[in-house]
Order: C-alpha cells, then sequence, then structure tokens
C-alpha cells in the first residue's frame, strides 16, 4: 500500500485515479478475494457485484467518515461493521426487488459483502481519518478499481466457458466451451493468470527505470 | 445416502463441496496464514471453534427473530454475535492458555472478517437446517476449511525450494496452486448433491 497521507488529503485527481491502478483493491492489494472469484463466471454477475460493493463502499466510508470524530476508538471495528452491515442489508432488499434471477445467481454472496475486508479496510485506513469529500471520491476510485478487476475475470472466464458475453453468443455453433472457466478452479486460474500478467508489466518499468539511472550515472 | 443425514452434512462441507476450494469462502486467510503448516494449523482450529460458537448462536438468534418477525436483521445481528464469539474466544484464550493466545497472535482479531463464518450462519439459515444438523455443517466445514490449508501451506513449504519465474512468485503462483487444488477437489462433485 503507497504510504497514506496523515493529514486531510486534497482532493486531486489522483484521489480518484489511485484506486483504479496504483492501489487497485484486487490486483494490486488482494483484498475481497472471495466475492471476486465467486461470482465472476459471468460478466454481467461480475458487473452487479461491483455496482453493489461500490454503493456500499461509498456510503459505508462516508458515514464513517462524518462520525469519526463521535466513535470512540476501542470499540470502531465493531461500530464499522455493523454501519457496513446496515447499507448491505439495504443493497440485498434492493437487488431482491430489481431482479429476482440476479439475486438467485449471486445468492448468498450480497449478503457476504460485509465481511469484504476491503470495505472494513478503506473505513479503517481512510475513511476514519479523511474528509467527507476526499472520501467519497476515494470510495468511488477504489470502487471501480474493484468493478474493473472484477469485470475482467468475468469477461474472460463467460468468454471462454460459455461462449458468450453479457448473454450474447460469440462463437458459432462448433465452438466447445472451456467449461471449466466458469467452474470453481477457473477462477482460480484466471486471477493467477492476470496477476502475472501484472506482475510482468510491473518488472518491465522497474528494469526500464533501472537501466535509464544507469545511463543518467555514466554521463 | 440420506441428504438430510448428520453424516451426509458433514462430509458435503467438508470435502465434496469444499468452503474454500469449491465455494471461495475464506479465501483471504486461505492465501494469507498458508505459509506454514504449524500457523495454518492454529488457524484451522481457531476457525472450527468459532465456526461452531457462532453456529450455535446464529440458530438460537434465528429463531427469536422469526418469533419476532424481524427477520430482515438477521445480517447485522449474526455479524455482532460473530464479533462478540471471537473477542469471547480471544479472552478465553488468553486467561487459560496464554501459549496458543501468543501462537495465534494477529489471526484470532481476523477471524471476524473470514467470510466462512459468516457464510456457515447465513447458509444454515436459508438451508433451514435443524439444531443438530447445523452442528454438524459447521464442523464439516471447518475440518474442511483445515483440510485446504494444511494442503496448501505443504505444497507452499515444498515450493520454497523450488526455482520459479521471479514474475510468478508469491500471489499469483500461490493462486495457480489452489486452482490445481481446486481440480482435484472437483473429482469428489459426483458424491453429492449441490446445494448452490
Amino acid at each position: 500500500m503507497a504510504a497514506l497521507p496523515d493529514k486531510h488529503e486534497t482532493v486531486t485527481l489522483d484521489t480518484f485515479l489511485r484506486g483504479l491502478w496504483q492501489e487497485n483493491p484486487v490486483f494490486v492489494m488482494l483484498l475481497g478475494m472471495c466475492p471476486t472469484l465467486a461470482v465472476t463466471n459471468s460478466a454481467i454477475n461480475a458487473l452487479a457485484m461491483g455496482l453493489a460493493s461500490t454503493f456500499v463502499l461509498v456510503m459505508s466510508n462516508s458515514l464513517v467518515s462524518m462520525m469519526r470524530n463521535f466513535i470512540p476508538k476501542q470499540v470502531r471495528i465493531a461500530t464499522y461493521i455493523i454501519i457496513i452491515a446496515t447499507f448491505v442489508t439495504m443493497v440485498d432488499y434492493a437487488i431482491q426487488a430489481i431482479s429476482l434471477d440476479l439475486y438467485n445467481a449471486l445468492g448468498a454472496f450480497i449478503q457476504l459483502i460485509v465481511v469484504n475486508c476491503m470495505i472494513l479496510g478503506r473505513a479503517e485506513a481512510y475513511a476514519s481519518k479523511q474528509r467527507l469529500g476526499a472520501t467519497i471520491i476515494n470510495g468511488l476510485g477504489i470502487g471501480a478499481g474493484f468493478t474493473f478487476a472484477l469485470l475482467c475475470l468475468g469477461v474472460v472466464r463467460e468468454v471462454l466457458g460459455a461462449g458468450t458475453l453479457f448473454g450474447f453468443v460469440l462463437f458459432g455453433e462448433n465452438f466447445q466451451p472451456w467449461v471449466i472457466m466458469i467452474l470453481p478452479p477457473g477462477g482460480f486460474f484466471v486471477l493467477g493468470a492476470w496477476l502475472l500478467i501484472f506482475n510482468w508489466f510491473r518488472d518491465r518499468r522497474e528494469q526500464a527505470e533501472r537501466d535509464l539511472a544507469e545511463v543518467q550515472n555514466e554521463r | 445416502m440420506n441428504a438430510d443425514s448428520v453424516t451426509f452434512i458433514f462430509l458435503n462441507a467438508a470435502i465434496v463441496n469444499n468452503f474454500v476450494l469449491a465455494m471461495f469462502l475464506g479465501i483471504c486467510p486461505f492465501l494469507g496464514v498458508s505459509a506454514k503448516r504449524e500457523t495454518a494449523w492454529s488457524m484451522g482450529l481457531a476457525v472450527i471453534f468459532v465456526m461452531l460458537v457462532s453456529s450455535i448462536s446464529a440458530y438460537g438468534i434465528n429463531w427469536i427473530l422469526q418469533t419476532l418477525n424481524i427477520e430482515y436483521l438477521r445480517l447485522i445481528c449474526y455479524i455482532a454475535v460473530i464479533a462478540s464469539a471471537v473477542q469471547l474466544v480471544e479472552m478465553t484464550l488468553k486467561k487459560f492458555s496464554p501459549a496458543l493466545f501468543r501462537a495465534l497472535g494477529i489471526f484470532l482479531p481476523l477471524i471476524t472478517t473470514n467470510c466462512a463464518i459468516l457464510g456457515v450462519a447465513l447458509f444454515q439459515t436459508s438451508r433451514e437446517y435443524n439444531f443438530v444438523q447445523s452442528v454438524s455443517f459447521s464442523l464439516g466445514a471447518g475440518v474442511g476449511f483445515t483440510i485446504a490449508l494444511m494442503l496448501m501451506a505443504g505444497l507452499r513449504q515444498q515450493l520454497e525450494l523450488a526455482k520459479v519465474p521471479s514474475i510468478s512468485q508469491g500471489a499469483a503462483m500461490t493462486l495457480m496452486l489452489a486452482g490445481l487444488l481446486s481440480l482435484a477437489f472437483m473429482g469428489f462433485a459426483g458424491l453429492g448433491a449441490s446445494h448452490g
């Protein structure tokens, strides 16, 4: 995790963008793994899960930020969890009312947003120290990064495992779906592959920086 | 075998629908605490115990909520009970077995955010298990979690001696290993009924 500011952060574009890339909750910080792996067997499930988590993240962190001066230090974790659970209950009933199919597909994982360590982690590390504005922008960034990561997995798994994308058939009749990809092992493999790609990019960038430093030293 | 029998529920939760490898619950500790066999073993024991306590309390709470007709408070109550159960375990251990308390260290409070625990409470409610079934379900889930954690820890200790490319070190390699383990556990899939 990058060094978090101790003082109140002034809102810049970086407050939002950091969550998408440098501090991406899934690919960089490895938080919120359970929903990441469990509901990404299709792109639409991944999108719904990402949006639901983003809503809970932004709302609960805003409330934590507003109440940061009233919450006693000793019971702060319990308070955060109760706040998060309240918003999750709201999302749970909202999804049940909007689309029962989606509700059944996501199953218990909507309620399990409560124990998504990404949300509690942000509440403890960021929202409990920062002003409301910065918390909302940062929460939106982290949520967008989480949704992006879920979509990365969901799209790959659905295309390979079912031959469809958001329910539309992509290939002809002769396509033989790679069923293992939408089963549990596929989740581990695809996330592992994405991490390999991210590590490869990071290694290349570090190598380029080292080379540049060497050239400058020789001058 | 009868799908409601206690043995079936136990085996189903422990092996056939393993909580970690087939249902993706408790992945965070699975990836985080599986580096050494000793810590994996203590973590597994702590999880089994907390699961049992919270499953029993969740059964009682669900009964109260149903009598009062306020089921929408279920999630909030469950998470509060789990947090207190973890606190209780922590205090008991500190008082009666300081050695074990020190060995578990930071892992004890982290059990609160282990989704396998809340998962057990939610699943036993949605599947309408009775008391005995709930207990055997939570024990099975805990044993399954421990099995997965121990297998992973053993593999990772062997892996330390192997030479792997630098980009695949750490989490990427662990996830690939977990994928292979999960593939192996799919071989049990025909044995049980899937509840989803």
